[in-house]
């Protein structure tokens, strides 16, 4: 399983990384966005994710094709969750095999930075004080 | 024309519905979001947006047909 996907149901870390291997890899490099219990200074409890599915699709998609032309990767993939997140859980996934670091290590950094920047996902807060807000940074 | 809006995040919120079926004279995607804008007070400049036509990324130059589907998208949040 190569590519970008937008998930409803939770990440599962482990599977995807299977995903990752090929008779050529040297070197796998994963990065996990989780939900964090603070922001800007205020409490978070929750997070909940939107997406425009079918551009988000499409754009993810780009950016990691983008990575495959860029570097001498071996696998590349990413999954960005959408809907309601509780403390802890993964947002984004993305991971990298490659035959060495450097490039598994570059590869993984450009789409997690160009998926953050351009793909039409947006996140909403939930504070412990009770209210709630779009982040449009 | 008849246009197809999808809305998301804060313009979901502004607007009170994730989407709608407008009748507009509006040539151009600037035009349509002139008229939104007002309609449901979005208070997003253009240049802090981007458009999508049909499913993909284009300008706010974009010439509209009839039955388009136009996305109007804030600053992105995800990760």
């Amino acid at each position: 399983m190569d590519g970008f996907s937008i998930s409803a149901a939770p990440i599962d870390a482990a599977r995807l990384q299977r995903g990752l291997e090929a008779a050529g890899v040297g070197a796998v490099v994963c990065f996990e966005g989780r939900v964090r219990d603070h922001n800007d200074g205020r409490a978070v409890h929750a997070l909940s994710y939107q997406a425009y599915v079918e551009l988000a699709q499409a754009e993810g998609q780009r950016i990691v094709d983008e990575a495959r032309s860029c570097f001498p990767v071996e696998r590349i993939v990413c999954v960005h969750r959408i809907g309601d997140l509780a403390l802890g859980e993964v947002a984004v996934w993305a991971g990298v095999s490659a035959g060495h670091r450097a490039a598994a290590f570059d590869a993984c950094r450009y789409v997690i930075d160009q998926v953050k920047a351009r793909v039409p996902i947006w996140k909403r807060e939930h504070y412990v004080e009770g209210d709630s807000e779009w982040l449009h940074p | 024309m008849r246009y197809r809006l999808l809305y998301f995040a804060a313009l979901c919120d502004a607007a009170g519905r994730a989407e709608e079926t407008v009748t507009s004279g509006a040539p151009d995607v600037l035009a349509l979001y002139i008229e939104l804008a007002a309609r449901h007070g979005f208070t997003f400049a253009p240049e802090r947006l981007r458009v999508a036509v049909n499913g993909a990324f284009t300008d706010w130059n974009h010439h509209l047909a009839d039955n388009d589907e136009v996305v109007f998208l804030p600053p992105v949040s995800g990760g």
